[in-house]
C-alpha cells in the first residue's frame, strides 16, 4: 500500500508537470476561481466532493505513461546508466559538503542564535554588505569539474564506440547513443525561427520594415497579456518578448501569478532562512561574491541574489519536484526539528538575468524558481532528457561535427575539444557570457518552444561565426582566447542562420 | 590636403594619444606650431587669459570654450538658469509656467530632491572637497534602484558662427555609466562620515575597501534601459530619457547667451544627472572634463570610442582642423553620438511646421526623437 500511494503521487506529480504552461492549465484554474465563488461548493468538503464526482462520471482511468510493473524510479530516468551516473555524482558533492563539514566543524545546519536572527531580519536587504572570511569555504564544484566526472560515467554498457570506426564515428567527448536532433529535424521543431518570420533580436528584415513588425508585435503581445492566454504567451514567446512585457509575459508562461499566498510562502521561505544557518549558505555567499558581484552587468543585484537563494536552498518544494527526474539531492536535516524540515543541496543557478525583469523579491522567486524547476535544473543533472545537460553536449557536437567537419577536426588535433570550451556556456545556459538583453532572447525561445536546444544551437552557432579566427589557432589557450568575449554577440542572427542558412 | 595635422596635449592618457596616432597625426610641444591641442581646463584659463591675448587662427582646435565655467561651474551655472527662466518668463514662454504656490513647474530648483546629496564646493572637480549633506534616515525606505545615479552621460557641442549668429549643435553620446555606491546606506547617522557612501566619483571611490577593479561599480546606461524597460514599461523609460534629453538642450540654452562663440573650440560636457524615486531626472552639474582615466577594461573601451567619435565629428577623416567646416556629419561618422539639437534645423522645423501640418505629414517616428530639443513645448515634464 504503501508503495502505491508513492506511485500515484508521482504520477499526480507528474500530471501535473505536464499541464503546466498548456492551455489546459489556464482553462482549469479560471474554472476553478470562478467556481470558487459559486454557493455549493465548499472548501471543507471539497476533496471528497471531486473523489465522489470521478467516480460517478467515470473519469480517473488515465493510465500511468510507462509500464504499470515499471520501478518508481523508471519514472525518474528510464535509463540505467545514466541514474548510476547521476548517483555517483551526487555522492561526490555530498562526500565533499559532508568533509567539508567536519573538517572546518561547521554544522550542515543549525538553529541560528536569537541574537543572530535579528542581526539579519536587519539586514536582510543588504546582505552583501556583510563581509565574512569565506576562505576556508571552497567551492564544491565549477563547471569543468562536472564535465570531468561525467564524461567517463557516461558510457553505455550496450553500446560498444571501438566498434564504429568509421566516417560516421564520433569525435566528441560524449560517447552515448541519445537521440538528439539534427538540423532538419531542428528546423522543423524551431519553425518560427525562420528566415522569413519577424523576429525579434534581428534588426535587418528582409521583407518587412522593422518598425512596422515591432510595433504591431507589441500591440499583439499587449493582448496576450490582457487575456492572461498562457499557451498564447508561450508561442508568442517564439518569436521574442518585447522588453516592456517580457515580465509579464514570462510569469504567464510559467504561471506564476504572484498571488497573496506565493507573497506568503516566500515570507516563510525568508523566515526560514533567518531561523536556519546552513552550510550551504556560505557556498551560495561565496559563489554570489566569486561571480554576480564582480560582473558587469549583475553587480547591482547582489543583494537580491542572496535573498533568492537563500530562500530556494530551503524550499521544499523544490525537493518535491526531484521525485519525477534523476536528481535526488542531498538533503540535510535541521538538529532538533526531527529530520520534518529537508534541505536541498543544489547548484546556484541562473538567477540573475531574471533581476533585470522583476523588482519584487517574491515574484523574482517565484518566477526564478518555475524556471529551475523546468529548464536549469537539467543543466545540472545528468539524464536522457533531450534538453538534459547530456544531450545538449552530444547535440552540439554533431552539429558542429556535421557541419564544421574541418573546424571540429582541427580544433581536436591541437587538443582543444570544442565541448571544454563550450560546456560552461551550456551549463548556465550563456548567462554571464553574453549581454543582458541578448540572453533574455535567448531565453524567450527556451521557454517558448519549451525546450534548452536553442542553447546548444547557439553554442554551435558562436564556433560557427568564429570558424575562420578559430582555424588559425593552435592551443587551447588562444581557441579559448578567440571565444572568451561574447558580449557583443546578437543571438538571433547566429542561431538563425546557423539551423536555415547552413547546407544541408 | 595641407600636411598632417599637428597635435598637443597636457594630459598624457592612453585613450587620447591612441586616437591621434590611429589618425596619423604628428606630436609637436605646446611652443610650436599646433593644430589640435586638448588641453585640461588649467591650461585653456591661461591661453585665453586677457594677459596672453592668444588669438587661434582658422586651423587652429582646442577642447574647451574660453568660458566653459559658465555651465561647469555651479554657481554660475544656477545663475545662468535663473537668467534664462526670467528671460522665458518675461516672453510668456509656457517653460516658465509656475503652479498656485508660485513654484516653477518645469524649471524647479530644489536643494535636495529626495533626501541627501552630494555638496560639491564651486570650482573643484573630481571628487576633491566633497561632503554630504542632510540626514540619511529616509533612505532606508527606497529599494537599492533610487540610490543610483546615471554619471556621465556624455555629450559634445559644437557651435559656429554664421552670419553674426551663433547656432548650437547638440551631439548626445548613447553609451555612459550609471555609478554606484560600493558601500551601501546605512539609516544609521554614523554613516554620515562615511565618505563613500554617496559619491560617484571614482577618485574617492577607489579608496574604499569595497572597490570593485572589474567593474568600479559602474553599470551601463544601456543595461539600466533595459532594467526599466523590464520593470516600468516602455513609456515610462521613454519619458525619463526625453526629459534627460530636455534637461541638457535647455541647460545648454542656458547659457547660450553668455557663452563667447569661439568657433575654434568645441567641448565634451558630462552631465551628472540623479534619478529620484519617482523616475524624475535632476541636473547635478555638468563637467567640463569628464575623467578620461580608466578605471576598468570596459571604461577603457568606452572611453577610447567616445574620444574617436569626437574627433570623428570635430576633424572629419582627421583632416585638418577647419572651423568654417560643414556642421553636419554623415550619419555613418556620428559613431555612438546621435543629434540631440540641431539649431539650424530647429529653425527650419519651426518655419514648415505650418506647411507640414496643412499637408498631413507626420515626422518619422525615430528621427523626431532625437531632436528632443525641436519640441520644448510639448515636452513631458511633470
Amino acid at each position: 500500500i504503501m508503495n502505491e500511494s508513492t506511485e500515484l503521487s508521482l504520477t499526480i506529480a507528474q500530471i501535473v508537470q505536464r499541464l503546466k504552461g498548456s492551455h489546459l492549465h489556464s482553462q482549469i484554474e479560471r474554472q476553478a476561481k470562478e467556481c470558487l465563488h459559486q454557493p455549493e461548493i465548499k472548501l471543507g468538503s471539497l476533496k471528497e466532493d471531486v473523489r465522489n464526482f470521478l467516480k460517478t462520471s467515470g473519469g480517473g482511468c488515465w493510465q500511468p505513461p510507462c509500464h504499470p510493473a515499471a520501478p518508481p524510479e523508471h519514472l525518474k530516468e528510464p535509463l540505467a546508466y545514466m541514474r548510476k551516473a547521476q548517483a555517483s555524482w551526487e555522492k561526490r558533492v555530498l562526500k565533499s559538503l559532508n568533509s567539508m563539514s567536519t573538517e572546518l566543524g561547521v554544522p550542515l545546519a543549525r538553529m541560528r542564535p536569537a541574537v543572530e536572527q535579528k542581526e539579519l531580519t536587519n539586514k536582510w536587504n543588504e546582505m552583501g554588505t556583510d563581509e565574512p572570511d569565506l576562505s576556508r569555504f571552497r567551492p564544491v564544484y565549477a563547471p569543468k569539474d562536472f564535465l570531468e566526472v561525467t564524461i567517463p560515467f557516461l558510457r553505455n554498457p550496450n553500446h560498444d564506440s571501438s566498434e564504429e570506426v568509421n566516417v560516421r564515428s564520433h569525435w566528441g567527448l560524449i560517447q552515448v547513443p541519445l537521440n538528439v536532433r539534427d538540423i532538419p529535424k531542428l528546423r522543423q521543431a524551431f519553425s518560427e525561427l525562420n528566415l522569413n518570420t519577424g523576429q525579434l533580436g534581428i534588426e535587418d528584415h528582409a521583407h518587412i520594415h522593422p518598425d512596422l513588425f515591432e510595433n504591431e508585435y507589441v500591440q499583439i503581445g499587449k493582448k496576450v497579456v490582457e487575456e492572461q492566454d498562457s499557451a498564447a504567451a508561450q508561442q508568442y514567446s517564439r518569436q521574442g518578448c518585447p522588453t516592456g512585457l517580457r515580465a509579464d509575459l514570462w510569469a504567464l508562461i510559467l504561471n506564476s501569478t504572484n498571488q497573496p499566498q506565493d507573497v506568503m510562502y516566500y515570507e516563510q521561505l525568508k523566515a526560514g532562512v533567518i531561523h536556519h544557518d546552513l552550510l550551504v549558505d556560505n557556498l551560495i555567499y561565496k559563489d554570489v561574491k566569486l561571480t554576480a558581484s564582480n560582473d558587469d552587468y549583475y553587480f547591482v543585484f547582489e543583494d537580491y541574489l542572496y535573498q533568492v537563494l537563500l530562500c530556494f536552498s530551503r524550499d521544499t518544494a523544490v525537493l518535491e519536484h526531484f521525485k519525477y527526474n534523476s536528481a535526488t539531492p542531498p538533503k540535510s536535516y535541521i538538529e532538533g526539528k526531527m529530520g520534518v524540515e529537508e534541505c536541498a543541496v543544489v547548484y546556484p543557478p541562473n538567477v540573475a538575468p531574471l533581476c533585470y525583469l522583476y523588482n519584487e523579491p517574491s515574484k523574482l522567486y517565484s518566477v526564478f524558481r518555475e524556471m529551475y524547476i523546468r529548464y536549469f535544473f537539467r543543466l545540472h543533472s545528468i539524464s536522457s532528457s533531450p534538453s538534459g545537460i547530456v544531450s545538449l553536449c552530444l547535440q552540439f557536437e554533431r552539429l558542429l561535427q556535421t557541419h564544421l567537419p574541418q573546424l571540429f577536426y582541427h580544433l581536436r588535433q591541437i587538443e582543444a575539444q570544442p565541448l571544454r570550451i563550450a560546456f560552461k556556456w551550456m551549463v548556465r545556459a550563456f548567462s554571464g557570457y553574453l549581454s543582458t538583453d541578448q540572453l533574455l532572447l535567448l531565453w524567450d525561445r527556451i521557454l517558448g518552444y519549451d525546450s534548452l536546444e536553442t542553447v546548444a544551437v547557439l553554442a554551435a552557432a558562436v564556433f560557427a561565426f568564429r570558424a575562420e579566427n578559430l582555424m588559425e589557432v593552435t592551443s587551447l589557450a588562444s581557441a579559448e582566447a578567440v571565444l572568451a568575449d561574447l558580449s557583443t554577440l546578437k543571438v538571433m542572427p547566429l542561431i538563425q542562420i546557423f539551423l536555415f542558412a547552413t547546407a544541408i | 590636403m595641407a600636411g598632417k595635422v599637428k597635435w598637443v596635449t597636457d594630459i598624457e592618457k592612453s585613450v587620447l594619444i591612441n586616437n591621434f596616432e590611429k589618425r596619423d597625426w604628428v606630436q609637436v610641444s605646446e611652443n610650436e606650431d599646433w593644430n589640435f591641442y586638448w588641453m585640461s581646463i588649467q591650461t585653456i584659463r591661461n591661453v585665453f587669459s586677457v594677459d596672453t591675448g592668444y588669438r587661434l587662427s582658422d586651423d587652429q582646435m582646442v577642447n574647451h570654450f574660453p568660458n566653459h565655467y559658465e555651465l561647469t561651474r555651479k554657481d554660475l551655472m544656477i545663475k545662468n538658469i535663473k537668467r534664462y527662466r526670467k528671460d522665458l518668463e518675461k516672453e510668456g514662454n509656457p517653460l516658465a509656467e509656475k503652479d498656485e504656490n508660485g513654484k516653477y513647474i518645469y524649471l524647479e530648483f530644489r536643494k535636495n530632491p529626495s533626501s541627501t546629496w552630494i555638496m560639491k564646493p564651486c570650482g573643484k572637480a573630481q571628487g576633491k572637497g566633497i561632503f554630504l549633506i542632510n540626514k540619511l534616515s529616509q533612505i532606508k525606505k527606497c529599494n537599492c534602484f533610487i540610490q543610483q545615479n546615471i554619471n556621465n552621460a556624455h555629450l559634445v557641442i559644437i557651435p559656429c558662427l554664421l552670419e553674426e549668429r551663433s547656432l548650437i549643435y547638440v551631439f548626445m553620446y548613447k553609451l555612459g555609466f550609471c555609478r554606484f555606491c560600493t558601500v551601501k546606506y546605512t539609516p544609521s547617522t554614523s554613516e554620515l562620515d562615511n565618505m563613500f557612501v554617496h559619491l560617484t566619483n571614482v577618485a574617492i571611490q577607489k579608496h574604499g575597501d569595497d572597490y570593485n577593479h572589474v567593474h568600479g561599480g559602474k553599470w551601463t546606461v544601456s543595461n539600466l534601459r533595459l532594467y526599466l524597460e523590464s520593470t516600468r514599461g516602455k513609456e515610462v523609460t521613454n519619458r525619463l530619457f526625453d526629459q534627460i534629453h530636455w534637461i541638457v538642450v535647455q541647460s545648454l540654452k542656458a547659457v547660450a547667451p553668455v557663452m563667447n562663440n569661439d568657433k575654434h573650440c568645441f567641448e565634451c560636457y558630462g552631465y551628472d544627472i540623479i534619478i529620484d524615486d519617482k523616475l524624475k531626472p535632476w541636473l547635478i552639474e555638468v563637467n567640463a572634463s569628464p575623467s578620461l582615466t580608466s578605471s576598468t577594461a570596459n571604461d577603457r573601451i568606452l572611453k577610447y570610442n567616445l574620444i574617436n567619435d569626437t574627433l570623428n565629428i570635430v576633424t572629419p577623416n582627421g583632416d585638418m582642423p577647419d572651423c568654417r567646416w560643414n556642421r553636419s556629419p554623415p550619419r555613418e561618422a556620428m559613431g555612438n553620438y546621435q543629434v540631440l539639437y540641431d539649431e539650424e534645423q530647429a529653425q527650419t522645423e519651426n518655419a514648415d511646421r505650418d506647411l507640414r501640418s496643412r499637408s498631413g505629414q507626420s515626422l518619422g517616428s525615430k528621427g523626431s526623437r532625437g531632436s528632443a530639443g525641436g519640441r520644448p513645448t510639448t515636452a513631458t515634464w511633470k
